[in-house]
């Protein structure tokens, strides 16, 4: 190619200054505010009025809510899931100050929960035939509580990040054996040992309040003052870390997280403040232990294990470590979840309305999900229909779960009488699937999408509903995966702001 | 040196160390109430680590760090935070995702969040943190994030104000107003210590400058004479 046939790139004679921003005039930071990206229409309208409400206003509509749920439920387990998700709350409420506004990595954080219920458990039971009343007793645990959480905190003055993480993980370790084995402690039988502190001999006693005893079991069934005992300790905890929060505790705490090495820069007493953040947790921990001692009328060592402590972290971190509002829908996300997922007619909506919604999510109103959606169902009755004239017996196997979503479903998804060992086949098989799906894109992931969704809903069928008790926690998992990957600081977590 | 008086900042042979590395070697320095002193030297010559062992973020293995006559050196940083010790930190070390306000709050935490007086007296010598006080430190520009950090620095009322690094990162303009301020701080009556590495820049507006090299002091007086030094401007000054 000659100079001249080279094409002239389209640079003009002179300097020119297209019309927007000047030379000279930095204006970006100055509209920082009018630049935040809003939702238009009457959906952005609504959302920027919800976002302008208090938070003492959300905190009062749900606690009303959730205070009539009794009214509209009747049945004693939903009370009772109700009943365990605000504990849960409290729990992650209480984590979230360690975790969540100190930076700090506490793993030994069910063993404030377990000293709690242990406390009150020894405080109020013929265990050593102290009776305290409640009015006393919740005190009691709660300074115990702090106090244990200062003592815990104090490598943290050394320690740091997944260092603090391990020597915190040890002293919930040292917490478990010594609950299991305390029943020969220096001759003594303090903790029960493996047997807990229950049963009618040792006989835990249930909050008193103003006079009245609050009795586990209400004629047979979940007692649901316990549910306003609840209620009342978490409104009460959220408004009191809210407020300390907002001082300059708080920020300090921020601070700390932010920059360890700044705040101390700052004067601020660094280790003062990781041990206050320690007790903090530790209290609402014990407070919540002194709840779930008084509602089962019993303690036992297995509660307060590792299970549990993934269970509250999943919370915190799924709905945003570092605001209430987010913990809290974190807990009412996974605990409600894993009790849905317990029953296999449940179980059944989550999945498929997940599976939709986050199709929906991906694709919105597009050609290409109607391409998906379209071509998955009818991909199934061919299926179906190949599979039921080669054998009946392909398609008439066992339902679990019987709902009117599987009597449909029955003429789309096979569900052969005996799978062999294509149980194993097709379930490693689908977790390849997935694994593709994530390497290929645009029209090819639509395509391998259809396949995909008919394989995930024949083995869910087929596979998955058959041990639930697993499923439950893989759906968890996947749930827990695709939101973290969506929004990596929480369903409402504040994005972090990194410095440039 | 003709200043009378106990300075307000003595550090006194102080031998610092990171594990078995020996950074500090012996060091004295000292700086005047009202002084504008500041740190020379080459990379790795220890200048950060004056700033630090005067803080206490690391403590010397030898030697005393005395602040206003008190011998400081086994006193925590938040204790010299309070006597009337501040800094301005390298890379500024701003809280990203709080407010302007909040940092500022954040710099007079010894004094319970600051008075309105201090905010009033940062306002004035930064204008523009005023119209960003409730903007998140993280989005600001460097300069202004520059500004967040001296005014933060300055919350506290310090009697002495520790600079590690003022001009890093700026542009040529901002390197010039920082300088300003520098001045006009120091004007005010705040004693300056400052790390910097345009030298250029520092002698032309400090009182006195300390030159080190491998944690040993090679060169001290006054400014306008270390400009003039031979050896130093072959070294530092490029000239």
């Amino acid at each position: 190619m000659t100079d001249a046939e080279r094409p002239t790139p389209n640079v003009p004679d002179s300097l020119t200054e297209p019309a927007g921003p000047a030379v000279g005039q930095d204006e970006w930071v100055a509209r920082h505010a009018e630049r935040r990206l809003l939702r238009g229409g009457r959906l952005g309208a609504v959302e920027e009025r919800l976002r302008a409400a208090p938070w003492w206003a959300w905190l009062t509509v749900f606690v009303c809510l959730a205070a009539l749920l009794p009214v509209g439920f009747s049945s004693g387990y939903v009370r009772r899931v109700a009943f365990d998700t605000v504990l849960y709350m409290l729990l992650a409420l209480g984590l979230n100050v360690v975790v969540g506004w100190g930076g700090l990595l506490d793993l030994g954080y069910i063993a404030f929960y377990g000293l709690g219920a242990y406390c009150y458990a020894l405080l109020s039971s013929n265990q050593f035939d102290v009776h305290l009343p409640t009015v006393a007793t919740v005190p009691i645990v709660v300074v115990v509580g702090a106090v244990a959480g200062w003592l815990i905190g104090l490598p943290s003055w050394r320690l740091s990040g997944d260092y603090l993480a391990i020597v915190t993980l040890f002293f919930f370790q040292i917490f478990i054996v010594v609950v299991t084995n305390g029943d020969h402690l220096f001759g003594h039988n303090v903790t029960g040992g493996s047997n807990g502190i229950g049963g009618v001999d040792a006989n835990v006693r249930p909050f008193n309040l103003f006079g009245h005893d609050l009795p586990v079991a209400h004629s047979g069934s979940f007692n649901v003052a316990y549910l306003y005992v609840v209620l009342a300790f978490f409104a009460v905890v959220f408004v009191l870390l809210r407020f300390v929060n907002e001082s300059r505790i708080g920020r300090a705490w921020r601070s700390l997280r932010e920059d360890p090495l700044a705040a101390e820069l700052m004067g601020m007493p660094v280790n003062w403040l990781k041990l206050l953040a320690f007790s903090f947790g530790a209290a609402v921990a014990a407070l919540s232990g002194t709840i779930f001692a008084a509602l089962n009328a019993g303690v036992f060592p297995t509660t307060f294990a590792f299970p549990l402590l993934i269970t509250v972290y999943t919370m915190v971190i799924l709905g945003g470590s570092g605001s209430q509002a987010g913990v809290i829908v974190g807990a009412i996300v996974v605990n409600v979840l894993l009790e849905l997922l317990r029953d296999a007619g449940n179980a059944r909506y989550v999945f498929y309305a997940l599976i939709v919604l986050a199709l929906f999510g991906v694709y919105r109103l597009s050609v290409r999900l109607a391409v998906v959606l379209g071509g998955t169902i009818a991909l199934g009755f061919v299926v179906h229909g190949i599979a039921s004239a080669i054998a009946k017996s392909n398609v008439d196997g066992p339902a679990n779960g019987e709902n009117w979503l599987i009597d449909g479903l029955r003429h789309w998804v096979i569900v052969p009488r005996d799978l062999g060992p294509w149980k194993q086949i097709t379930y490693v098989a689908l977790i390849g699937v997935i694994l593709l799906l994530t390497l290929v894109r645009g029209w090819w992931r639509v395509a391998l999408l259809v396949p995909t969704l008919y394989l995930a809903a024949f083995v869910w069928e087929n596979v998955m509903l058959t041990a639930p008790e697993a499923t439950r926690f893989i759906i968890l998992g996947a749930i827990l995966v695709s939101v973290m990957i969506a929004r990596p600081s929480g369903i409402l977590g504040e994005r972090r702001v990194e410095i440039v | 040196m003709s200043v009378n008086g106990t300075p307000l900042l003595q550090l006194d042979g102080c031998d610092t160390y990171y594990g078995q590395i020996h950074i500090l070697q012996g060091l004295s320095i000292e700086v005047h109430a009202g002084e504008f002193v500041c740190l020379l030297g080459g990379n790795a010559s220890g200048k950060s680590t004056t700033l630090k062992t005067t803080l206490g973020i690391v403590s010397p293995r030898r030697g005393r760090v005395l602040f206003g006559g008190e011998d400081v050196t086994r006193r925590p940083t938040s204790y010299r935070i309070q006597k009337g010790m501040a800094i301005v930190p390298e890379n500024r070390r701003l809280f990203a995702p709080m407010t302007v306000l909040e940092n500022l709050e954040m710099g007079a935490y010894l004094q319970g969040g600051g008075a309105k007086d201090d905010f009033d007296r940062v306002y004035g010598l930064f204008p523009l943190l005023y119209e960003r006080r409730a903007q998140l430190a993280g989005t600001l520009s460097g300069g202004e994030q520059q500004m967040v950090a001296m005014g933060r620095a300055l919350m506290g009322k310090p009697k002495l104000l520790l600079m590690d690094e003022p001009s890093m990162g700026l542009a040529p303009i901002l390197v010039e107003r920082q300088f300003e301020i520098i001045k006009e701080v120091h004007q005010s009556g705040v004693a300056l210590l400052v790390v910097e590495q345009n030298a250029n820049m520092a002698l032309s507006v400090a009182d006195r400058g300390y030159v080190l090299s491998t944690g040993r002091l090679v060169l001290q007086g006054k400014a306008s004479e270390l400009a003039e030094h031979e050896d130093l401007r072959k070294a530092y000054l490029g000239r």
